[in-house]
């Protein structure tokens, strides 16, 4: 690695520094949990964008996604939710899988005319009031099952590792899916696509609270393996002298082992990604989807089908999204649908990518770790310093407004910042080689 | 009776709203899709320049209000809207000047433009927050209602009543309004023309003489007024709410790739079909159909094909039964 990159390295990581001098260790560390996330995220984007040069605006639903997936791996079951119509829930789901599965197999195989229209139009309406004749009682059976605390299908209560995966295949699925239909169009169609898409996953998970109980949030799910939770350590009176020849308070030094504990998992899965990706990229495979990028005619030329790589890299991409997603869940131990804004989870992991440099990778974990901070920090530090700037403003409503106006500001800085480095600097802080 | 029971219910429920919506969508496809036809990306920001345009449009009704100036029985709004629009086409023509023009002189991939709008949404979006906050606001004023539903059932002797919101009649004819300038405008007009030209074929255009920054500011000038009108009119009809023109943006695209993208009598066409659309898949048709029919139901259906939460997702398998079936759209867009 080049010395401008160590030093670009070393400088954000004295932000966090910084945070933990002047604020506090537990801040800090909280950011950079988010921040590693977010560089995970960003790599997937890299992936999508970088390489292949696929914009994509979804990347939203695959963080919902993994987010889903945990719920259902590692939440607690509910057997009396599931007893009153789980079955009958995947034989509803099932079902209109294969109504869809149908109208594709016909789409295919029968000469475009009247004769098919009539056919696919049938089977789409008459299988859309079937599937819901068999989904709809069943999703009311589960959800009339103690809706205060319950009221849904319940999850497998696996351990949250388990649950990382998975949730990097709900992603690639869904990717898979928006794939096959938007690739190979113009690009601004992939674009409002995956915006509409991430749009349908949220209203799914705010809405169908047998799922995951929708607005109702998901609370109390378990932390990864090796993660104590802070009460414990509290009770263990060897954690407590520990502490107490630390110099620190049984409180104050829980928490931050626990936010340690997860920024070493989260750092090893980081750099995990980080060696595959640097691979991956420097092997044939990583020249041939740049070549694809770079000129779409020619590599096409050469006999590389270029829709089918640009499905391959979209759905690898959104597994590793998917999987940051579902680590966020694990993370916060909640599953809360109204959390997913499209500003915080599509278009600032964009920024990320583009401010760090699109196509390389430490670029991307570059911009996940700076913005990442600067995006809390100015949520906590924006309203400090605008009480400092207003300081000499009579109080009345013009500064109250200001005050509370602040925390917008970020939005205003961010996008500036991307027009910034999109003007000046387009290949970003640590450039593609 | 019933029939004429069930024919003023399909009017209010389904058909007013479906036409008030329409109209919003179809004012907003038709300024991206000018957008696109002329400056040839896909504006991100499109929805954020709605917000922004109506936002000044309420701050300039409450200066007005304030001034003891009102519309009467119309909103005070429609008196602002000139001077809202004239402020967010100072911004957008700025944004053009500072941003879009760098890139357009360097020929940028479309992709590169649609990210760049991106960042102008974010700023968009950060600075109506920071202006007018993040809470619902209503700026309706004047007469509510032009037909109230008593009256007409008073009048008709029928169990429905029908129901027209002024805010419902002037969207319909602000939008038949605008459409009908738009068209003259660029059938008719020299400056029309030359947008026309320079759409279909740039070289040619420039060959013959034809000023790009002047078409370029035309087309930024009318698809703002645009967007300013249908943010007016749709925060006029329900609330004002920054987040929700994020989430038209959805629909208007829709609307735009529906009728075929660069086309300007699709997106009007599109805009009434996501519209219509959307409500008669998300409106529940028990009502009606006990009118027309004399069927048994049981007493928990609603004849609800979708819960309206799921409204994005009509929009959505539109877009994409569109791009599988016809990727041009109806009017062979670009």
């Amino acid at each position: 690695m080049p010395h401008r990159n160590i030093l670009l390295f070393a400088a954000v990581g004295m932000l966090f520094v910084a945070t933990g001098l002047f604020q506090s260790w537990n801040l800090s560390l909280q950011i950079l949990n988010i921040g590693v996330l977010s560089a995970i995220m960003a790599l997937g984007v890299n992936m999508q964008w970088g390489y292949a040069g696929l914009f994509s605006t979804g990347i939203m639903g695959s963080v919902a996604l993994g987010g889903l997936a945990v719920v259902i791996v590692s939440s607690q079951p509910v057997p009396e939710g599931w007893a009153l119509g789980g079955p009958r829930l995947l034989l509803g789901l099932g079902f209109g899988v294969a109504v869809i599965a149908l109208a594709v197999f016909l789409y295919r195989r029968m000469q475009a005319g009247r004769a098919r229209a009539v056919a696919l139009t049938a089977v789409l309406v008459i299988g859309f009031f079937a599937y819901r004749a068999i989904f709809d009682p069943a999703a009311a059976g589960i959800e009339s099952f103690n809706p205060a605390t319950a009221g849904n299908i319940g999850g497998f209560g696996l351990p949250s590792l388990v649950a990382w995966p998975v949730g990097a295949v709900f992603a690639g699925l869904a990717a898979w899916a928006i794939g096959k239909v938007a690739l190979g169009l113009r690009s601004d169609y992939l674009a409002i696509a995956t915006l509409g898409i991430a749009e349908i996953v949220l209203s799914v998970m705010k809405n169908e609270d047998w799922l995951a109980r929708g607005v109702k949030n998901i609370i109390d799910l378990p932390r990864p393996w090796p993660v104590p939770y802070e009460v414990d350590l509290q009770a263990d009176p060897a954690f407590v002298e520990m502490a107490t020849a630390w110099g620190a308070t049984p409180i104050g030094a829980s928490t931050i082992i626990v936010k340690l504990l997860y920024l070493v998992i989260f750092s090893l899965v980081l750099f995990g990604l980080i060696f595959l990706s640097e691979r991956a990229l420097n092997s044939p495979w990583g020249r041939m989807v740049r070549a694809i990028r770079d000129n779409e005619v020619s590599a096409a030329a050469m006999g590389k089908n270029v829709t089918r790589q640009h499905l391959q890299i979209f759905i690898i991409g959104s597994a590793v999204i998917g999987l940051a997603g579902a680590m966020l869940t694990s993370l916060e131990g909640q599953l809360t649908p109204n959390s997913y804004t499209p500003l915080r989870f599509t278009f600032l992991i964009w920024v990320m990518v583009i401010v760090g440099g699109s196509g390389n990778n430490w670029g991307a974990v570059l911009g996940g770790l700076l913005l990442g901070w600067l995006w809390l920090i100015v949520e906590n530090a924006g309203p400090v310093a605008m009480a400092y700037l207003t300081m000499p403003l009579p109080a009345g409503a013009l500064k109250s407004h200001l005050i509370e106006a602040a925390p917008h500001l970020r939005l205003v800085t961010l996008g500036a910042v991307l027009l910034l480095v999109l003007r000046f600097s387009p290949k970003g802080l640590i450039p593609e080689k | 009776m019933d029939i004429l029971n069930g024919f003023v219910a399909f009017l209010n429920f389904v058909f007013i709203p479906g036409l008030a919506y329409g109209s919003q969508l179809a004012l907003g496809a038709l300024a991206l899709t000018l957008i696109f036809a002329v400056l040839r990306f896909s504006n991100f920001a499109h929805g954020d320049t709605m917000a922004f345009g109506a936002m000044w449009v309420i701050l300039f009704t409450w200066a007005l209000q304030s001034m003891g100036i009102s519309g009467g029985v119309l909103p005070t709004a429609l008196i602002a809207l000139p001077f809202g629009i004239a402020v967010t086409c100072l911004f957008t023509l700025g944004t053009d000047r500072v941003v879009y023009r760098f890139f357009r002189q360097q020929k940028a991939a479309s992709i590169i433009m649609v990210i760049v709008s991106t960042g102008v949404m974010f700023i968009m979006n950060g600075l109506t927050r920071m202006i007018i906050g993040t809470s619902e606001i209503n700026f309706a004023d004047g007469q509510r209602m032009i037909l109230a539903a008593n009256d007409f059932k008073q009048w008709s002797g029928l169990n429905e009543g029908l129901a027209i919101k002024t805010t419902t009649l002037i969207t319909v004819v602000v939008t038949v309004i605008c459409v009908a300038a738009l068209f003259w405008f660029l059938q008719k007009t020299r400056t029309g023309k030359s947008m026309r030209a320079y759409s279909d074929n740039e070289d040619l255009a420039l060959l013959s003489g034809i000023n790009p920054e002047r078409v370029v500011m035309i087309t930024w000038i009318i698809a703002t007024a645009l967007a300013v009108i249908a943010g007016t009119l749709f925060g006029l009809d329900k609330s004002f709410r920054p987040f929700i023109y994020f989430q038209l943006l959805l629909p208007m695209a829709a609307a735009a790739v529906v009728g075929g993208l660069g086309s300007p009598i699709g997106a009007i066409a599109g805009g009434f079909i996501i519209a219509f659309s959307e409500v008669f898949v998300t409106y529940a048709w028990k009502k009606i159909v006990l009118y027309l029919a004399d069927v048994d139901l049981a007493p928990d259906s609603l004849l609800q094909l979708l819960s309206t939460d799921y409204k994005f997702a009509v929009s959505f398998t539109i877009l994409i039964l569109v791009l599988l079936v016809m990727p041009t759209g109806i009017f062979k867009g670009k």
